[in-house]
């Protein structure tokens, strides 16, 4: 099932449902870094509330996705990562360096605002 | 009948409990005996408790209880000994034991102390018996017969509810110790604290991590600060673990400041070889929530001279 990305403002939003393929999550990453430039995005938010693991695959996806938006020139927040999610990731040594995350929706957004505001 | 049934019942349910097949072949001859023997222990009521309280004297246990506790005690376990043998029913003693222990335990009496009292009972009894039936030896086999394989389960009853009693009392103090020792606590809008104090064992560990990740999730807390100057010390499996903690902590999206690391701990932290680019430390609590504050762009002012 591939993700949907929406738009909203210079932000967009990709919404990871429950079992997602490892294909699914190669195509969402070319998805975003392709649509990040063509709007003129400012910032990226990935939210996996819904997910209940994350293996490394997944998390792996997930720090390309940050690394390479911000080579493209924005930012990217991962929302939503469950207590534990992110409990039994750290134990598998799956810490997500260098990635910004937040706890829901919302904290992201207000999170990407500052930078935004910081920047200008 | 009616009532070996009911005997057999309880034997079946109580060795299963106990996980043991002890069966008691109760003939009617037996039964008969069993009877006499009731009649006996009756008879010299007085006489055998009174040998029995000494026994228990002399061998210096239950020192925990005045004389005339073990004598009011002996009194209620002696009877109900001897309503077990009549009626074969272990229901009731087993209340008593388990009631005696409720009393007993919070006085310091030892799981050796209450098997031995009941041990010397069932000797004194058989003592009594070998004085009675010393002229018929014939008869003294079959009363033992009778005797001895409920006298057992008598004091294995005993004993397995003082133990079963022990094991509840620690289990609840153990379920008191975990709930006091971990708070997770607001002390502002999406700041939380947890102090941490005493011995932090690998269970105690996890159970500081679950309770903190989902205090950040629920308190959608920023800033947790984390104050271990009530830690002497720690292994590296649990230092490893805070380091866990505090990653995990960050992929909520919560920033962690760890607070009053002792010096033993400090050393822990470098030879388990920690990366401090994750670790954010402060010296003591107050430093650590003047930088949570900083973080979440509160200012605290004075409003003048204090009084």
């Amino acid at each position: 099932m591939e993700v949907p990305i929406l738009k909203q403002g210079d932000v967009l939003i990709a919404t990871f449902q429950a079992a997602l393929s490892d294909d699914d999550l190669s195509q969402l990453r070319s998805g975003l870094v392709q649509q990040v430039v063509r709007f003129r995005s400012h910032g990226v938010i990935v939210d996996v509330t819904a997910m209940d693991v994350l293996d490394s695959f997944a998390s792996r996806t997930l720090r390309e996705i940050a690394h390479m938006i911000r080579l493209r020139g924005a930012e990217t927040v991962i929302v939503g990562i469950q207590p534990e999610v992110a409990f039994a990731m750290v134990q598998l040594g799956l810490t997500l360096e260098g990635v910004a995350t937040a706890l829901d929706l919302e904290e992201g957004l207000s999170y990407l605002n500052q930078k935004f505001e910081k920047m200008h | 009948m009616a009532h070996l049934e009911q005997t057999v019942k309880d034997m079946k349910d109580t060795g299963a409990r106990n996980n043991q097949t002890l069966e008691l072949p109760r003939s009617n001859v037996a039964s008969e005996l069993l009877r006499e023997l009731v009649a006996h222990l009756r008879q010299n009521r007085t006489q055998l408790r009174e040998e029995w309280v000494t026994r228990i004297s002399e061998t210096r246990l239950l020192t925990a209880m005045t004389k005339d506790e073990i004598f009011a005690e002996a009194t209620s376990v002696y009877d109900s000994y001897v309503e077990a043998l009549e009626t074969g029913t272990f229901e009731a003693l087993q209340a008593y034991a388990r009631n005696l222990s409720e009393r007993i335990i919070p006085r310091g009496v030892e799981t050796h102390e209450v098997v031995g009292i009941v041990l010397l009972l069932r000797d004194v009894l058989a003592r009594s018996l070998f004085a009675k039936y010393q002229t018929d030896f014939k008869k003294l086999n079959r009363i033992l017969d009778a005797y001895e394989p409920a006298a057992n389960r008598i004091a294995n009853t005993v004993a397995v509810g003082f133990v079963q009693e022990r094991e509840r009392v620690i289990r609840q103090q153990q379920e008191a110790i975990r709930e006091l020792s971990t708070p997770v606590l607001q002390v502002r809008e999406r700041l939380l604290i947890l102090p941490i104090i005493g011995v932090i064992d690998p269970q105690r560990a996890r159970q500081l991590t679950e309770q903190l990740l989902r205090g950040i999730r629920t308190n959608r807390a920023k800033v947790v600060v984390i104050d271990i100057t009530g830690v002497a010390a720690m292994d590296a499996t649990v230092a490893n673990h805070l380091v866990q903690t505090v990653e995990a902590s960050r992929l909520l999206g919560a920033n962690v400041i760890v607070t009053g690391l002792s010096p033993e701990i400090a050393q822990t932290l470098v030879t388990i070889g920690i990366d401090l680019g994750k670790m954010n430390t402060v010296g003591d609590l107050q430093g650590g929530i003047e930088q949570a504050e900083r973080l979440l762009g509160y200012k605290v002012a004075a409003l003048g001279e204090p009084n």
